[in-house]
């Protein structure tokens, strides 16, 4: 059979099998005579099987040649064994590397899995057939099952099978002993790995099959190319940064927020996973009084992170409301609300935003350019999902550039510094680790979480209303 | 953190219809016009102009291409193991399997993890998608699917609810109930519709909107009320294997993998494919942002892991060593974006030093393909999904 395309990937030439090559390059040099695994000749019953080899040699030489530790090594030698091109003499349903005495084999290339063929339901009712006619009663009760199925969905060629069956018997029964063998061996171990035993897997079930066969080669018409160069035409004129810059704020970001990452600094009191004290999540709980150290950190980092966090959200309105500047963030919420809603609410939901804020003489007016306020009323005539993306950038930059680092070093958040807590690490004993182990905490479920925060969301709608600008600056006039 | 160029007039009067449409930005003779997707089409289908070919279109293709390669190359002053140097290295890491979480009846093929930092959401081939407390290992509820390999579930950001999706080609949410005997397959809403297998979905920043990639090459975006397709994205020349939204303050990016060997950064709002890249050698199984959106990695069929730079346009690095042949299956990264999480199809996970390009540590443990691999919304833990029928909590 010759390979259409030399591209690993393709329906019925195993797809993602890509590694068999690289798997077979390795098994040719492990079965070099001079640098390879070193084989002996075992005595089997009656006869001597050779080129047999142990699993702590293939371990041996795996760690050396490849540069690996000896899990690894295991690993990638059980592997070796699940794809067939290592089989085990003893256990031999059980398709696992062993990393010491037990006897394995080199696989022949006959018998490797490849790309090219499916291991056929023909072959394997000739070969069941075959075990049949040599004696009966030798096939295990899986094996039994599925010659049973293939004599029924095969019947119609079963005449055939037998056939096969007999002349593979007769070929075999003219070989040597030792061969004979050696080739049943072989054999066994091809349809161990190809149709594995109950209760077992098969490395060569690979999922799904693609849909598009990616080894078709796409129709290169003229609208293709057109697609290509409209796209690399926009991708050319795109800015671009430095690398330098990029990969420099990327270093940037591990660095500062690498105190916060539970993999790289235990987290304060403990990591709920490791001790099964679950009193991190409480201290964190998007709604706590006082938040801790830590959290209160984080809000520094960027205006994403402080809006990101509810609890940081809320301290940050309750600066803005000192600010008397709530409409910004308020507006920018809105406009969030109407982007990730539902379809059907949205013309009414785009017109509350204009009344609320963008109306002239709205009771909450935010301040924004004429230009895309201009552009924000023209669209909103149509209202579409997108319609305050104009405006929703502009109100967002201000708060990010302005807003945020005023409410950095407003008193607010130096006394939200103060207030927080810096939980102090735990330290179980073992004893105390079992007794976590056994109470385990249950959580709220976050239906009702999310049912209370819409009611509270609803109340403080409520309560709110709009606010009256005569008054509040007729407040203001009046504290001067 | 990021200062993307926030593309602002996406949304207006197409330039060649004058339909109020989203707009996607492109150019026409090295003049930036605005165009709707439709228009965009019929410009690439019209037909052959006078003294045009597909000889000379495909010529002109071609030197596009390697000026965008040039512009690339102009600015690569650097590469990341140099920028690397100055952070020190990671110390020795012990990470155990602290919950095995078994009930499934068959390969677990995806999961997805809930905001509340413990519960998971998994599905498996046999058509089951449970939802767990995987803190106390607690069932908490089950639906079966009326298909087999479910191979999307995606938890709701309210808690409320999952989406999943599989070979009936189809995404559908279902609304949790505190009642534990209620059959929640009536509540059932069928959102997304393709015309092959649903490989991957995600719940936008609300409970409202889906975003979906099929086998049939396409992703779209739906409204989960009414199940109308909002936006979809035409791109990838094969199946769609994996998506993720971007993380970053303005939210109208995300990212798809697929068999094509490309990863695509898509607008959401026009349905632009913006950047691309396409170095990897076989399949892109899995694809994820770094967390501060500027960049994302990948996991492929070539034993590979790479990670792309979105500012600077290009690949910054590979993740791979001789030994490790299988394809990686599923990619995640740690809270700080310094370690990538990959599982890969020779039973274990490996972990990468992001920065410096080394492998960390290796874990053992499923007797299957790990298929999936999610970090916790609070970055305390990972978990990880095997065709071996279960999940293990890592930490």
């Amino acid at each position: 059979m010759t390979i259409r395309s030399d591209r690993d990937h393709g329906q019925r030439y195993r797809p993602r099998m890509s590694c068999l090559k690289k798997l077979e390059a390795t098994v040719v040099q492990m079965q070099d005579p001079s640098t390879g695994v070193k084989g002996t000749d075992q005595k089997l019953n009656v006869t001597v099987i050779p080129h047999v080899i142990t699993g702590q040699d293939i371990v041996a030489w795996i760690t050396k040649n490849m540069n690996v530790d000896n899990d690894e090594a295991q690993a990638f030698g059980t592997m070796l064994v699940a794809y067939g091109y290592i089989y085990p003499l003893q256990d031999h349903k059980k398709l696992v590397l062993r990393p010491d005495g037990s006897l394995y084999r080199f696989q022949t290339p006959y018998f490797w899995p490849v790309q090219k063929w499916n291991a056929e339901d023909t072959d394997y009712a000739i070969y069941l057939a075959k075990r049949n006619i040599r004696k009966k009663g030798v096939l295990d009760a899986y094996e039994q099952e599925e010659y049973n199925r293939l004599h029924k969905w095969m019947n119609h060629k079963w005449d055939f099978i037998v056939m096969q069956a007999k002349e593979q018997y007769h070929a075999g029964k003219a070989r040597q002993k030792a061969d004979r063998v050696v080739f049943d061996c072989q054999e066994r171990a091809y349809w161990i790995v190809h149709r594995p035993p109950a209760q077992t897997h098969s490395a060569m079930d690979y999922g799904l099959d693609r849909h598009i066969d990616p080894n078709a080669e796409e129709k290169k018409t003229y609208d293709y190319y057109r697609r290509i160069i409209i796209y690399t035409q926009q991708a050319v004129m795109r800015s671009r940064v430095k690398s330098s810059v990029s990969l420099g704020a990327l270093a940037k970001y591990i660095t500062t927020f690498k105190n916060h990452d539970p993999f790289l600094v235990p987290c304060l009191p403990s990591n709920p996973w490791q001790t099964d004290d679950d009193s991190y999540w409480e201290l964190n709980a998007p709604d706590v009084e006082i938040p801790t150290k830590m959290r209160v950190e984080r809000w520094s980092f960027s205006f994403y992170e402080l809006l990101n966090d509810p609890r940081g959200r809320a301290d940050f309105k309750i600066f803005l409301k000192k600010e008397f500047s709530g409409e910004n963030l308020a507006f920018w919420e809105a406009a969030e609300e109407l982007k990730w809603g539902t379809a059907a609410s949205m013309s009414e939901k785009a017109e509350q935003i204009f009344k609320t804020f963008l109306a002239p003489g709205a009771p909450r007016w935010i301040n924004i350019d004429g230009r895309t306020m201009g552009l924000t009323v023209k669209g909103l005539e149509h209202p579409h999902r997108y319609v305050l993306d104009a405006a929703q950038t502009h109100i967002f930059m201000l708060m990010k550039k302005d807003t945020f680092y005023r409410y950095l070093k407003s008193p607010v958040y130096k006394e939200m510094q103060k207030k927080a807590i810096s939980p102090a690490p735990h330290n179980f004993t073992e004893a105390q680790l079992q007794e976590n182990m056994r109470n385990r905490r249950p959580s709220i479920d976050p239906i009702i979480t999310w049912q209370k925060e819409q009611e509270e969301k609803a109340k403080a709608a409520a309560a709110a209303g709009p606010i009256d600008i005569k008054k509040l600056m007729a407040s203001k006039l009046d504290r001067k | 953190m990021c200062d993307q160029t926030f593309l602002a007039i996406t949304f207006g009067p197409c330039d060649n219809c004058s339909q109020n449409k989203p707009l996607m930005n492109i150019y026409l003779k090295n003049e930036p016009i605005n165009y709707c997707s439709l228009c965009v089409e019929l410009m690439a289908c019209q037909g052959l102009a006078k003294g045009e070919t597909t000889n000379t279109l495909k010529a002109e293709s071609e030197s596009l291409k390697a000026k965008l390669e040039e512009e690339r190359a102009k600015l690569h002053d650097v590469e990341l193991h140099q920028v690397a140097e100055k952070i020190e290295a990671l110390g020795q890491f012990v990470m155990k399997t602290r919950r095995t979480l078994k009930g499934h009846g068959n390969k677990v093929l995806c999961m997805d993890w809930c905001r509340d930092k413990r519960r998971i959401v998994s599905s498996s081939q046999d058509g089951k998608v449970i939802v767990w407390d995987a803190y106390t290992t607690n069932k908490e509820h089950a639906v079966t699917m009326p298909c087999t390999w479910v191979m999307a579930c995606a938890y709701a950001p309210s808690g409320c609810a999952v989406a999943c999706g599989g070979l009936d080609n189809k995404c559908s949410v279902y609304p949790l109930s505190l009642d534990k005997n209620e059959n929640l397959a009536a509540k059932k809403k069928s959102v997304a519709m393709h015309t092959n297998y649903l490989s991957s979905c995600s719940f936008t920043n609300s409970d409202m909107q889906i975003l979906t990639s099929s086998g049939d090459g396409t992703c779209a975006l739906w409204d989960v009320e009414s199940g109308q397709l909002l936006q979809s994205f035409h791109g990838h020349s094969a199946d769609v294997l994996s998506l993720h939204l971007a993380p970053s303050e303005t939210g109208n990016t995300f990212v798809s993998g697929g068999c094509d060997k490309k990863a695509n950064v898509w607008d959401m709002r026009s349905g632009q494919n913006v950047q691309s890249f396409e170095t990897h050698e076989s399949d892109i199984n899995s694809v994820k942002y770094y967390p501060s959106g500027d960049a994302f990695a990948t996991g492929s069929d070539d034993a590979t892991c790479r990670l792309y730079d979105l500012r600077a346009d290009r690949e910054v690095a590979i993740y791979s060593r001789d030994s490790i042949i299988f394809g990686a299956s599923s990619v995640d990264f740690s809270l700080s974006g310094r370690l990538l999480f990959a599982g890969y199809n020779d039973y274990s996970i490996n972990v990468w030093d992001v920065l410096k390009g080394t492998r960390v540590a290796i874990l053992f443990g499923h007797e299957n393909r790990v298929s999936t691999v999610r970090v916790s919304p609070d970055g305390t833990a990972f978990c990880s999904g095997s065709w071996d029928n279960t999940l293990r909590i890592w930490a």
